[in-house]
Parts: C-alpha cells; sequence; structure tokens
C-alpha cells in the first residue's frame, strides 16, 4: 500500500539515506585504502598519492610477500590449526549438546549446570596456563586445540538446535528400536546441517583469526600460525626489516614497507573474505538463535 | 521396561545409569574436557595465597607454602595499583558510554531505510570489520597512524600540521582504542537490535499512520520504545563486564610509553604472571579482578530489577 509522503517524511528519508551511506562509507573506506595502496604502483604510494582508488597498477608487494617462507609456512600452521580444531570443537561442542537436548536423559540437569556454570567462574588466566603447561602441550600446536574444545555459549546454541527438532522423531525411531547413539547419529545429525554450519563458521573464524593462545604456548616462531606472523611484521621493526631484505637494488628500491604490510593484511584476510557469502546466511541465524532463546 | 533389582536410591541410580548409558557415553569427552580444562584450573586460584617457584608445574600447588594474603596486600601496596585500576575502569566506562548507543541508533535508522536491497547491503557492510582478526584491525589502525607514512599523518602534513606520533602518545590511547572498538563492532552489535525491531507488530505503525504520525513520531514513540527491554538487558551485561576490558586489544594496542593509560589489570596479570612467571601473585591480581567483575554484575542487576523489573534472573 503506497503511502503519500508528506514533507517532512521526506526529509527525514533524505537525511537517513545520506546518514546510512556515510556510515557504510566509513565502515569501508579502511578496506579499500588498504586494498589500493596494495596494488598501487610503488612511485605512487610512497608519494602519498593514493587516498581511495589505486594509482597505477604494480604486484609488486605481493610478490615480496610471496616470496618470504615465513609467510607460506604460517599459512600452513593455520589451516592446521583451523582445520583440525574447528573439526575436534564441532564434534566436542555436538557430544556435549546432544545429551542435553533429550528431555528423558537423567542427568541432563546437572551437566547442563557444570556447563553453563563455567560461563561465570573462570580459573583466570595464569591456572589455565599451568594446567596446559602440565598437560604437556607446551610447544604443541595442539595446545591451541585441546585446551578451546568447548565454547559454552556455542554450546548452548547447539543444544537449542537439538531441542527444536520434533520429538516424534525420535519416538518413532525408539519405537524401530534405534539406540540413542542410532537417534543421534541417523536421525538428529542429518537434519543439523544449520548449526552444523553456524559451528563451523564460529569456531573457525575464531580459529584463523587466533593468536593470543600461540603467543601463550608456542615459543618456537616456526610453529606461529598467520595472525602471529602478521603481528610481527606489522608492529615489530626487525621483522619488518627482514620482509624487506629479500629486496634487489634497482626498481624494487622504491618499494615501500607500508605497501608490504598492506599486501599481507590482504593475504591475511582473504579467506574470512571468501567466505563472506556463507557468513551472511548462517551467522544472523546463529545469533539469533542464541540471543532469542539462550 | 525398568528392571529393578531393589527400591534403593542407588539401584534407582544405576538403573537410570544402565537406561542411558550411551548417552552418558556421548557426553564423557566433552565433560572430562571441562573437568581439565575448566574446572582443575579453578583450583588453581589458591596459588593466589601463595609463594609459587618460578618453574613450578601445575602440581607444585600441592607442596607451596601458604603465605595468606601477602600476594594481595602486595598488589594494594603497588604503585601501580591505582593506576590499574582507574585505567581499566576508565577504559571500560568511556568505551560502553561511546559505543553503547551507536548500534541502537544504527539499527533504528537503518529500520528506516525503506528499499530492502541497500538496508540489507548495508547491513552486511556493516559487520564486515567485525569478522577481520584482531590483529589486522589494530594492524590497520596502527598503520594508519604511522608518523612517516600513514595515512591520517599525511592528510595532516597537506592541511599544514605537523604529523604526530599517535600510537605512542598516552592522551590519544583512548580515542583510538574507543573509536577503532566501534568500527569494528557497531554493525555486529546492531544485529541484535535489528532482530528485536523486525519482531514489532507492523499494525502499531499502521495504526499510527492513520493517526496521522510522520515517520519520526514512528520512531520515537514505537521502534525505539518497543526496544527497550533489549537495550536493558544489554546495558545490564555491558556494566557487569565493566572491568572485563578488551585484554588482546589493549595488549596489540599499548606500549611501554602508553602504559600510564593503557595498562589494565588484565594486561598487568599477563606481564606479571607469564612474562614475568609470578604465578602466585599474578593469580592474586587475577583473581581480584574476577571477584569485583563478579560483584558488578550483580550490583548492577540489583540496581536494574529494582529500576526497571526488567533483569537478567
Amino acid at each position: 500500500m503506497k503511502i503519500k509522503q508528506n514533507s517532512s517524511d521526506r526529509i527525514f528519508s533524505l537525511f537517513i539515506y545520506i546518514s546510512i551511506t556515510i556510515v557504510a562509507l566509513i565502515s569501508l573506506y579502511p578496506f579499500i585504502y588498504v586494498f589500493s595502496m596494495s596494488i598501487s604502483d610503488p612511485r605512487s604510494a610512497a608519494s602519498g598519492q593514493v587516498f581511495f582508488f589505486p594509482v597505477g597498477l604494480s604486484g609488486m608487494a605481493y610478490e615480496r610477500v610471496f616470496m618470504n617462507s615465513n609467510i607460506w609456512r604460517s599459512f600452513y600452521n593455520s589451516f592446521w590449526i583451523t582445520g583440525i580444531g574447528t573439526t575436534f570443537m564441532i564434534a566436542f561442542t555436538v557430544m556435549a549438546a546432544y545429551p542435553l537436548s533429550r528431555p528423558k536423559f537423567f542427568a541432563r540437569k546437572f551437566f547442563t549446570a557444570m556447563f553453563v556454570f563455567t560461563m561465570f567462574f573462570w580459573g583466570g588466566l595464569i591456572p589455565f596456563f599451568q594446567v596446559v603447561k602440565s598437560t604437556q602441550l607446551y610447544g604443541s600446536r595442539w595446545a591451541l586445540v585441546l585446551p578451546y574444545l568447548v565454547e559454552t555459549w556455542n554450546l548452548i546454541i547447539c543444544r537449542t538446535f537439538f531441542q527444536s527438532l520434533p520429538e516424534s522423531l525420535f519416538e518413532s525411531g525408539k519405537i524401530d528400536g534405534a539406540s540413542d547413539f542410532k537417534l543421534m547419529t541417523k536421525i538428529a545429525l542429518p537434519l543439523s546441517k544449520q548449526i552444523l554450519a553456524v559451528l563451523a563458521l564460529y569456531y573457525g573464524i575464531s580459529n584463523w583469526n587466533g593468536w593470543f593462545a600461540a603467543i601463550l604456548f608456542l615459543p618456537d616462531s616456526k610453529m606461529h600460525p598467520l595472525q602471529v606472523f602478521l603481528k610481527r611484521v606489522l608492529t615489530e621493526a626487525q621483522s619488518a626489516d627482514a620482509m624487506m631484505s629479500y629486496a634487489n637494488i634497482g626498481t624494487s628500491g622504491m618499494l615501500s614497507l607500508m605497501q608490504v604490510k598492506y599486501a599481507i593484511i590482504i593475504v591475511a584476510s582473504v579467506p574470512i573474505i571468501a567466505l563472506y557469502p556463507f557468513v551472511q546466511k548462517y551467522f544472523e541465524k546463529g545469533v539469533m538463535i542464541g540471543s532469542l532463546k539462550g | 521396561m525398568k528392571h529393578r533389582t531393589g527400591t534403593g536410591k542407588k539401584s534407582r541410580f544405576w538403573s537410570l545409569c544402565k537406561r542411558d548409558w550411551m548417552l552418558l557415553a556421548i557426553i564423557a569427552l566433552p565433560v572430562i574436557y571441562y573437568i581439565i580444562y575448566k574446572y582443575i584450573p579453578m583450583i588453581g586460584v589458591l596459588m593466589a595465597f601463595q609463594n609459587v617457584p618460578r618453574r613450578g608445574s601445575f602440581f607444585s600447588i600441592f607442596t607451596n607454602p601458604w603465605i595468606g594474603l601477602e600476594n594481595f596486600t602486595r598488589f594494594f601496596n603497588s604503585p601501580f595499583f591505582f593506576r590499574l585500576i582507574r585505567n581499566t575502569f576508565l577504559l571500560s566506562l568511556y568505551s560502553i558510554l561511546w559505543s553503547f548507543p551507536i548500534p541502537i541508533i544504527f539499527a533504528l535508522m537503518l529500520n528506516e531505510v525503506r528499499v530492502k536491497k541497500y538496508q540489507r547491503t548495508v547491513q552486511t557492510i556493516s559487520y564486515m570489520p567485525y569478522f577481520i582478526s584482531i590483529v589486522v584491525a589494530v594492524g590497520i589502525v596502527v598503520n594508519f597512524l604511522n608518523p612517516q607514512d600513514g595515512i591520517i599523518n599525511q592528510v595532516l602534513l597537506r592541511l599544514g600540521l605537523d604529523s604526530i606520533n599517535f600510537i605512542q602518545d598516552p592522551r590519544y590511547f583512548r580515542t583510538i582504542y574507543i573509536t577503532s572498538g566501534i568500527w569494528q563492532t557497531y554493525g555486529y552489535s546492531a544485529i541484535l537490535y535489528i532482530a528485536a525491531i523486525s519482531c514489532i507488530d507492523q499494525q502499531l505503525y499502521e495504526a499510527a499512520r492513520i493517526d496521522g504520525a510522520s515517520r519520526l513520531q514512528q520512531v520515537r514513540h514505537i521502534t525505539f520504545p518497543s526496544i527497550i527491554p533489549t537495550i536493558i538487558i544489554l546495558l545490564i551485561l555491558s556494566l557487569g563486564n565493566l572491568l572485563n576490558v578488551g585484554f588482546e586489544k589493549v595488549l596489540l594496542l599499548y606500549s611501554p610509553s602508553t602504559y600510564s593509560v593503557a595498562d589494565v589489570i588484565s594486561t598487568y596479570v599477563y606481564r606479571v604472571g607469564i612474562v614475568d612467571t609470578d604465578f602466585g601473585f599474578g593469580t592474586a591480581v587475577g583473581m581480584f579482578n574476577s571477584i569485583v567483575n563478579f560483584a558488578f554484575i550483580i550490583i548492577f542487576n540489583k540496581i536494574a530489577r529494582s529500576v526497571s523489573g526488567i533483569s537478567l534472573w
């Protein structure tokens, strides 16, 4: 139904559209600038001519980035941590959430309380650190996986999802003689693609973006994931010099460190950006399931 | 069909275990995880009352000498005590003051965008910054503010002003911290409000239109009041977390030259407890942080309940 707008409504509309557009541009601008700088011709980039769009085109910054073997090694570490970590975390979360979702499970309230309690109380960083060390994980990439297997908030979202599956399906399965295990694997899981996608998204992003655990538990820089490598290059002068020292004299002498840094930022963010279409689909659903019911 | 060998509580328990043994088996591994990595560290809190050797393992907790509240008094008497509390409190308070209203305003404004496609596009753009890692976000901030090559200083130079070393200057730390925080999180925080707004009964708007209300009036009298419960709950949660300031981000953004403003309790715990391996002292400071945090949640929940009838529990 078309409503005729009077003039104050039109001014309101105009104001809204202008403001929203400005906000959107502000959110986007850093990405655009970083990307433009990374692909601009070095002379223009170094002389401060780039403000929004790239000036001239050059792949030299990316060349420099990929020549550095540490980047490849840290990519590998990140893929290992994200792949293995996310898989284990999803598995453990589902294993914890499914029994909690069965209304007839006799120990349901006990274990729910046990898990939820940890959302309010934490031993603290140092006892946690000590425990991880004492379980012999110090120095291993498993220290970035095993101590972080279940995020209780995700557990609750997962349980809520399982609870939303129609009880009649489980009942008819029970009548057919299925065991609890079969009920989980043959009935619940095939219907759970949505929640598994949400968990994969949450844990995947958390693993890919994670850096502090690596600082805590991995003294050997060869094991460091991409974000830690990034941190060292972006904020430490010596690592930055190491990046630049691959330079030969000549045209590549013009290549500024700033461009290389921006190129690394883009490279580190590419997997997240590539996931973005999927993010839209599952992310908002996940937040809504979690908050409206949790 | 239950097969009861007796009617005592103990045998009832065991028969329930037998009935649900598979569910117990499934949940067993996660339970072990929780015990080892979430519950056992809670016992580690005892280290706060001990003199913990710097190279000790977790098990030294059984053999360390007890020193009562010495770690705590050491912290209270430390020259940094007041500074740490002030920095933590102020950083958190200013963060909430500035970054709490913005997602709300944004959600209200976005809801008024009638062209659905544009609305979806802007919303997606708005939470893009949330997904980049904190390292990338801080990396962008630090490099934009770089005194030689950063774009902000390039603009300043063009305007004839001097370049400023923002990152090393304690006067700018809070502004940088809060502004970058808003940029990164406003879109994500707005999602909850947008979801709440979408639940509003459309008939309210039709009735208002028939009564001749302008769009602005509709927002003020329908949209905004409808999300007030959501706002209050989120406000309680934010305030309850008052001393829980963004540890990783401060760690990445701060430097010794900005400690006077930027050093917060959690970063101090990290430096003292992990880097300097003073485990007992670090645990005590961390424990202090947790207790005060907990007290804040309870206090704010009570205030909210008596003022508005809405609370977390």
